[in-house]
């Protein structure tokens, strides 16, 4: 019985969160007299929240590995730019540009990483270092002047694929989805084919609109790639117990230091692919891009269930968080609320989403 | 006259254990009483008694002070009545100078700022009363343990206390500052302070006390004037309990060497100079189980860590594990592990589970990259050794996805076993394997030893639980402050005979 219970407030868990976005979607939807919920504006929403969500699915990682990571706004921005100004001034292709962004970004992230891991240097510090430093790099090479890449570049960003290449993928989604279903026992199951729903019905709202935005795609792949390393490679597996209990990891053999390179390299990896999509979403590499971004990709990940001690986390559940803020930040625009508002309920939001979990975990003792 | 204290028929449950059972015990004006006992026999429950950290009401029994029945409710009432406890663990806040450390939480103030020159002046007039010589203003992280300790006596004599609980205070502490702090206890009590002195050096004991009680399985077995009794009276009644339980103990076949070790020591991590493991050597063969005994800080822990190269200090001496050729210390326990050792260590929430992980995680944790097909995990191999392992160790969990911290300690203990059994070691490090487990549990973990040996595995064991170690081991090599003291072959290891190699002084110097 109490087994029974225990299991219960974990589902219950995820449902409060589940349960706090739908309010948030009900009281914006009256509020607006259903603008909120047109496909239009869902669609917006969905591209508004691609470049945090990058960031967040990388974050949740870092996190459950006991880390912080404050560098991947400023990483994102400055790998964005380059990529742009690569292929817009020196005229690389399109490939090679955005390669570049994701190799200086995984380059200066296992640089990051191994500061933490080898010379034992705090994370928070190491990492608020590097958000200085990218900074700066960014206002050097941009020159203080916004850039803007020729059309090719913002395809990543801004197109939607066609109707009908939106049911082919949604088709291979749910394929996939049925076939593991058939794979695993028991409770993950009926997960699996009301995810496969949801995939089919959020291809239909997209496509009432315009399609599946290019960076939704994006984002939905990076997602099952990170939530695959996350459950099902040892890397992954080892994160949580480095998170969870390092003594434990450590006497159970597993390589600390070069888990810690791993996850930051992979990190700046995916602050690589951020700054192409921010590039590309805003059209111009800007000298202040991203600026603010990895507090964003924080607050998802753990309005999302991500603890901050370590060794917790999911990637969709950072999704969930990520589409949280983006939902208040849209929402409040089409309210027309004054700016300020915006930071000012994120931060509430954030606060109680913890305040909620604590809350929870001390009733479970 | 009644006694200065009085504890009259203790007694104090804890779930599924009774810890103490109607213990009496009395205290002197100007006495040092010792409290003597092996591991787990009751000493510091008793004396967390005494000191309010179990509050009155969660004990049987009664505590009289003068004469007057009290009710303790936490350590600050204890320490206004008089009473300090100066614990193993010291509570001295490192950043901070002595002075400050003396005078926490009780700053001479005036308009609200510090008296800093009154705080200095007393700090100086307390370290003259232990003898200690050293500037106030130096923080206590700049002082050995044995400084600490004087610093921690000090504090408790500014606070006028009249009884001080010693709780092993001489456990970390290297030979020279033991025969200072010796001396310093004999000065107090000739200025009437008593002292109940817990220790297991009796050595020590017989050297500094005036009387001696014996805490046997948490009851009192019996209190004599030191001039009454000897070092050998003592240790029969603290170890003369019989073995009521079966131990499974397999024949001995002895096969190949497993594991040898050559003239192995550990630097003390926090005294440089010192050693926790000294000059040990021995040899471990398959189908044999090696027991380590000693007591508390005899360096039985650290030898293990540093066997699995998990040691905190440096390691001296040279090991051989299966047929490989003698080679130094392991760095980590990566490399321990690759040769075939395993470590199940004695704080399994510290050292072994993650308890938010779930059973199948925290028991596949060290075998993860046996079980990847194209880079993936492959779940289902995974989920299939993990359930015949738990099937083999008769683990009782709602299924592979419990969080761990779920379990209950014997369980959580058999995920642990688990871990190592799915790497298929050659030799088992097992460090207070059933500590905190219930008896069911225990015998169950005693079986698995029995099979993992006979199957031609080599284990090395440490226990507390004497009747455990000897029921469980084919040879005993007892540790005495990182020393061996003599190796024993089955039926030489009496209870009598480890006890007494384990309490003797090692040393004349």
């Amino acid at each position: 019985m109490l087994k029974r219970l225990k299991r219960l407030e974990i589902d219950w868990r995820a449902l409060t969160m589940v349960g706090a976005l739908l309010v948030i979607w009900v009281v914006f939807s009256v509020a607006t007299d259903g603008t909120f919920l047109l496909p239009r504006n869902l669609s917006l929403l969905a591209r508004q929240m691609a470049v945090t969500s990058i960031l967040a699915v990388g974050m949740v990682l870092v996190i459950v590995a006991g880390q912080i990571d404050l560098s991947v706004g400023a990483l994102a921005g400055l790998t964005g730019a380059l990529a742009a100004l690569a292929y817009a001034r020196l005229g690389w292709p399109l490939a090679l540009a955005i390669l570049l962004a994701l190799v200086v970004g995984a380059m200066l992230g296992a640089l990051e990483g191994s500061l933490v891991a080898w010379l034992r240097i705090p994370p928070f510090i190491v990492t608020l270092g590097g958000m200085l430093v990218f900074q700066g790099v960014l206002l050097g090479v941009t020159g203080g002047v916004s850039t803007s890449p020729p059309r090719p570049f913002l395809f990543l960003g801004q197109a939607y694929l066609p109707p009908l290449a939106g049911w082919i993928v949604v088709g291979a989604v749910v394929a996939a989805l049925a076939f593991t279903a058939l794979r695993v026992q028991g409770r993950k199951r009926p997960g699996r084919l009301g995810l496969a729903a949801l995939a089919i019905g959020a291809v239909a709202l997209m496509n009432a609109y315009a399609g599946v935005p290019v960076p939704v795609l994006i984002v939905l792949a990076l997602a099952t790639v990170l939530s695959t390393v996350a459950h099902h490679t040892p890397f992954g597996r080892h994160l949580y117990a480095i998170g969870g209990n390092r003594e434990a990891a450590f006497y159970s053999g597993i390589a600390i230091e070069g888990h810690l390179v791993g996850v930051f390299t992979l990190m700046g990896l995916l602050a690589g692919a951020a700054g192409v999509v921010l590039t590309a979403r805003v059209g111009a590499a800007t000298p202040n891009a991203g600026q603010l971004m990895e507090l964003d990709a924080i607050a998802a990940a753990v309005i999302g269930g991500t603890s901050l001690l370590g060794g917790q986390g999911t990637v969709w559940g950072a999704l969930l968080g990520a589409l949280v803020m983006a939902s208040l930040d849209n929402g409040m625009s089409l309210l027309n609320t004054e700016a300020f508002w915006q930071p000012i309920l994120k931060g509430g939001i954030l606060v109680a989403a913890v305040a909620v979990d604590m809350a929870g975990r001390r009733g479970r003792g | 006259m009644p006694p200065l204290l009085d504890l009259r028929a203790i007694t104090k449950d804890f779930p599924g254990v009774r810890a103490l059972d109607g213990v009496s015990f009395d205290l002197e004006p100007g006495e040092i009483h010792a409290l003597c006992g092996e591991n787990g026999a009751g000493k510091s429950t008793l004396i967390k008694v005494l000191c309010g950290v179990y509050p009155s009401g969660s004990y049987g029994g009664e505590i009289r002070l003068g004469g007057e029945t009290v009710h303790f409710r936490g350590l600050p009432g204890s320490e206004a009545r008089g009473i300090a406890l100066i614990a193993q663990e010291l509570a001295l806040v490192p950043g901070l100078s002595v002075a400050e450390n003396l005078r926490l939480g009780r700053e001479p103030r005036r308009f609200g700022l510090i008296r800093w020159a009154e705080v200095r002046d007393e700090a100086r007039r307390a370290l003259d009363r232990v003898g200690l010589a050293i500037p106030v203003e130096t923080p206590v992280r700049e002082l050995g343990i044995g400084q600490q300790q004087l610093v921690e006596i000090a504090k408790a004599l500014m606070k006028n206390a009249a009884i001080l609980v010693l709780d092993e205070p001489t456990a970390a502490l290297p030979e020279a500052d033991t025969r200072r702090l010796l001396g310093l206890l004999g000065d107090l009590r000739g200025r009437g302070v008593a002292m109940i002195y817990i220790s297991h050096r009796l050595d020590e004991v017989f050297a500094l006390a005036d009387r001696i009680t014996v805490l046997r399985d948490g009851r009192s077995v019996g209190t004599a004037r030191r001039e009454e009794t000897t070092p050998e009276r003592v240790i029969s009644l603290m170890v003369g309990r019989e073995i009521s339980q079966a131990f499974p103990r397999p024949e001995r076949q002895p096969g190949e060497i497993l594991l040898s070790l050559r003239n192995w020591s550990v630097a003390d991590p926090q005294n440089p100079g010192r050693r926790v493991v000294d000059g040990v050597t021995f040899d471990v063969r398959a189908g044999e189980v090696l027991g380590i005994a000693g007591l508390m800080g005899a360096g039985r822990t650290a030898l293990l860590a540093s066997l699995f190269g998990a040691a905190r200090s440096p390691v001296q001496g040279t090991i051989q594990v299966g047929g490989g050729p003698p080679r130094r210390p392991f760095r980590d326990p990566r490399e321990a592990i690759a040769a075939g050792l395993a470590l199940v260590g004695e704080d399994r929430k510290r050292y072994g589970l993650f308890a938010r992980g779930s059973v199948l995680d925290n028991m596949t944790l060290a075998s993860l990259q046996g079980f990847r097909r194209r880079g993936l995990l492959d779940d289902r191999a995974r989920r299939a050794a993990a359930s015949g392992q738990s099937s083999a160790l008769r683990l009782k969990a709602a299924g592979l996805d419990v969080p761990v911290g779920q379990l209950s300690g014997g369980n959580q203990q058999k995920v642990i076993l688990g871990r190592w059994l799915l790497r298929r070691p050659r030799v088992l490090l097992l460090d207070e394997p059933t500590r905190g487990i219930d008896v069911g549990a225990k015998s169950e973990i005693y079986d698995l030893i029995g099979r993992l040996v006979a199957g031609g595995l080599g284990v090395v064991l440490v226990s507390s639980e004497l009747p455990e170690l000897l029921g469980l081991s084919h040879r005993v090599l007892v540790l005495n402050q990182g020393r061996p003291m003599g190796l024993f072959e089955g039926g030489a290891a009496t209870p009598e005979r480890v006890m007494s190699a384990a309490t003797t002084a090692t040393v004349g110097a």
